[in-house]
């Protein structure tokens, strides 16, 4: 208390200065601490990726660690055309269509969910939960799970079968959880205007409950993708025979010793760039869509 | 489309979500077809649910809704001809005012071209044609509930029902949009029933006042009758412009009753509506506060009057023609006179003055 009041010049004076932030004059120094700690926090997340990236461009020279030597496309042309990397093209096609598969599945279920869960119903409560629960589940003890009960019904596992589905148990329950939280913003009297104007139940999903959910889906499609795209527990005792991207990149990292291991998580990333770009962009255009009608 | 009678009756009608409670307890109910009608209630008195139910939103748990002579119970609100204007207007936000509006038409499989053409036409009467591509969001709250009045207009329903819908709007604009509200009823030309808890809104605009409390109605009719000759003291005290007293009846003498009361002499009151009354009885009386004269205590009273009851001012407002004076004259409950401004200011009252409260005789009115 004292020596607050010894650093004000004159106590008497009427104020000048504001008590919390200054009028005039810099940041307060925390600042300047949080700017540091939010650098650092980039920098731990992106910083080893990006040495994945820089490593990739090496010449023919090129090894697993730095420094780096050279600087060419070599090792991106060697992913796609030597058999002793595996089957990188192959697993990459899988891997798409699978996610795409689980997306489509996904943005589905999730949207009939939100719908079922409009209303309270009996049980609600323990379904939800069991979906939850899923999430919960040890990832590779859920695929061994999977793969299991294929044998044992003596099914064969694949990528479009047994990894479909246990890939679906990881991305369903994130989708519906976004689409609850997109749902909590619907206004249900909108529903309940468009059968008061006469629209039929299918009316009122398609012309009114869609196209105001239209972002959101579009985020549980993202989610669905990506979750899929990159999933490596669940698959590994599910996919059978042929790869999926993740399960490939792994087993390079126990056989491949050449910067094209590198050249392979570049170009894996860039995908997932383009998807999450072209979701985000398919976002902005909705609402852009809906902006620009409005000037009239 | 071959009915296009919009009267109104509900008999019987009863709703309850829990089966134990009823939100809605019997109502019987006659509303003539072209009618404006309010129902008026605190919150949670059933006036919204009876709204719904005539909407075909709600399901009755009992009871007959007849529309134009046909019972509609179990219809979806298409087939009722009814159309519903929604609390908070609920206009599609993906929507333009246009497309809004057009919205029951292109879900009745209408072409493109007609349905905007129409559309148009509606957007022209509600005044809104230079914000036609605009987005709900855009508009202001009144502009807003123009779209709603027209997205619901434009499938000519026999009925037009109206939830609360002067509540979002600020205090000068809500007396304008009722302006408007009329207006279009009187152009469309059908029933319009509005759910509203203010009274003011509800004597504004009504042909036919709808009093509620409790899932029951508790009085029916012309705003001049709610207002002036309430049934009881729910009703004189929710419509409000009354001072609602209670005493015991000390004697009955032909054509009026006396009842005990702080006054001296008790408060003499005509018998009219209530013929039954007997010494002894509990009975409450209503006085409308603008027919309440303050005199100084020793002048002579205004002639007719014949009660006089000596009280305290508590508090005085100004609110322009008139001005608000609050007393002590009855314990327990209100007691305030209107006096108009020109009176008061002749001589005026201060907090704390001793005043005689009188009024004409016969304007006291006995309730039920």
């Amino acid at each position: 208390m004292s020596a607050v009041l010894a650093d004000m010049p004159d106590a008497v004076a009427p104020a000048t200065t504001k008590a919390i932030a200054p009028s005039k004059g810099g940041r307060p120094w925390t600042f300047y601490v949080l700017a540091a700690l939010f650098t650092f926090y980039v920098l731990a997340l992106y910083g080893p990726m990006f040495c994945i990236y820089v490593l990739s461009f090496q010449d023919i020279r090129g090894g697993l660690v730095f420094p780096m030597k050279g600087q060419s496309l070599h090792w991106f042309v060697d992913l796609f055309t030597q058999v002793r990397t595996g089957d990188v093209k192959g697993s990459f096609d899988r891997s798409i269509k699978l996610a795409v598969i689980v997306t489509g599945i996904t943005v589905v279920v999730s949207f009939l969910a939100g719908l079922g869960f409009r209303k309270r119903f009996r049980g609600d409560t323990v379904v939800f939960y069991m979906m939850i629960g899923s999430l919960v589940a040890p990832g590779l003890v859920l695929g061994l799970g999977t793969g299991l009960l294929f044998q044992a019904l003596g099914l064969n596992a694949s990528w479009y079968t047994s990894a479909l589905g246990a890939q679906l148990s990881w991305t369903l329950p994130f989708g519906v959880l976004v689409m609850f939280a997109v749902m909590s913003r619907f206004n249900h009297v909108w529903e309940e205007a468009a059968y008061d104007l006469g629209a039929s139940r299918w009316q009122s999903i398609r012309l009114v409950m869609i196209p105001v959910l239209a972002p959101g889906l579009v985020a549980v499609a993202l989610f669905g993708f990506t979750l899929s795209y990159d999933e490596f527990a669940r698959s590994l005792q599910t996919a059978g025979s042929l790869n999926t991207l993740p399960l490939e990149i792994w087993s390079m990292t126990l056989n491949v010793t050449s910067p094209s291991l590198y050249a392979l998580g570049t170009v894996t990333t860039i995908v997932s760039f383009i998807v999450i770009g072209a979701s985000l962009g398919t976002i902005v255009l909705i609402q852009k869509k809906r902006g620009s009608r409005s000037k009239g | 489309m071959k009915n296009d009678r919009g009267d109104i009756e509900l008999a019987g009608v009863c709703k309850s979500f829990d089966g134990a409670t009823y939100v809605v307890d019997g109502v019987n109910l006659k509303i003539a077809d072209g009618a404006y009608c309010c129902f008026i209630g605190p919150s949670g008195c059933g006036k919204t649910t009876i709204l719904r139910m005539i909407a075909g939103h709600e399901d009755p748990t009992a009871g007959e809704i007849v529309i134009g002579g046909q019972n509609v119970v179990g219809l979806a609100p298409v087939q009722r001809r009814t159309a519903m204007m929604f609390q908070s207007y609920a206009l599609f936000p993906h929507l333009t005012v246009r497309e809004n509006i057009a919205f029951a038409l292109r879900v009745r499989g209408m072409s493109k071209t007609d349905r905007l053409r129409a559309a148009d036409a509606m957007i022209e009467k509600v005044r809104l044609s230079q914000f036609a591509d605009r987005l709900p969001a855009q508009l202001s709250g009144g502009q807003q509930q123009r779209v709603a009045l027209a997205r619901a207009a434009i499938t000519e329903p026999r009925v037009l029902l109206l939830d609360e819908p002067l509540s979002a709007l600020d205090e000068q604009l809500r007396v304008q949009m009722r302006q408007e509200l009329r207006r279009m009823q009187r152009e469309l030309g059908i029933t319009f029933i509005h759910v509203t808890h203010t009274q003011l809104e509800a004597i504004a605009l009504a042909d036919l006042v709808v009093v509620m409390e409790q899932g029951k109605i508790k009085q029916a009719g012309p705003a001049r009758d709610v207002y002036a000759h309430p049934h009881d003291r729910y009703v004189a005290e929710f419509m409000g412009g009354q001072n609602v007293l209670s005493g015991r009846v000390e004697k009955v003498n032909g054509a009026s009753f006396t009842l005990a009361q702080a006054a001296p002499d008790g408060i003499e009151v005509p018998l009219q509506a209530r013929p039954t009354v007997s010494v002894g009885d509990k009975v409450d009386i209503a006085v409308r506060r603008d027919d309440v004269a303050l005199v100084r205590p020793g002048k002579d009273l205004p002639p007719g009057c014949t009660t006089s009851l000596p009280s305290r001012v508590l508090a005085i407002e100004y609110q322009g023609y008139f001005v608000k004076v609050m007393l002590d004259t009855v314990p327990d409950d209100e007691f305030v006179a209107y006096v108009p401004e020109k009176t008061f200011f002749a001589d005026p009252f201060t907090v704390g003055d001793v005043v005689m409260a009188t009024w004409a005789t016969g304007s006291a009115l006995p309730l039920a």
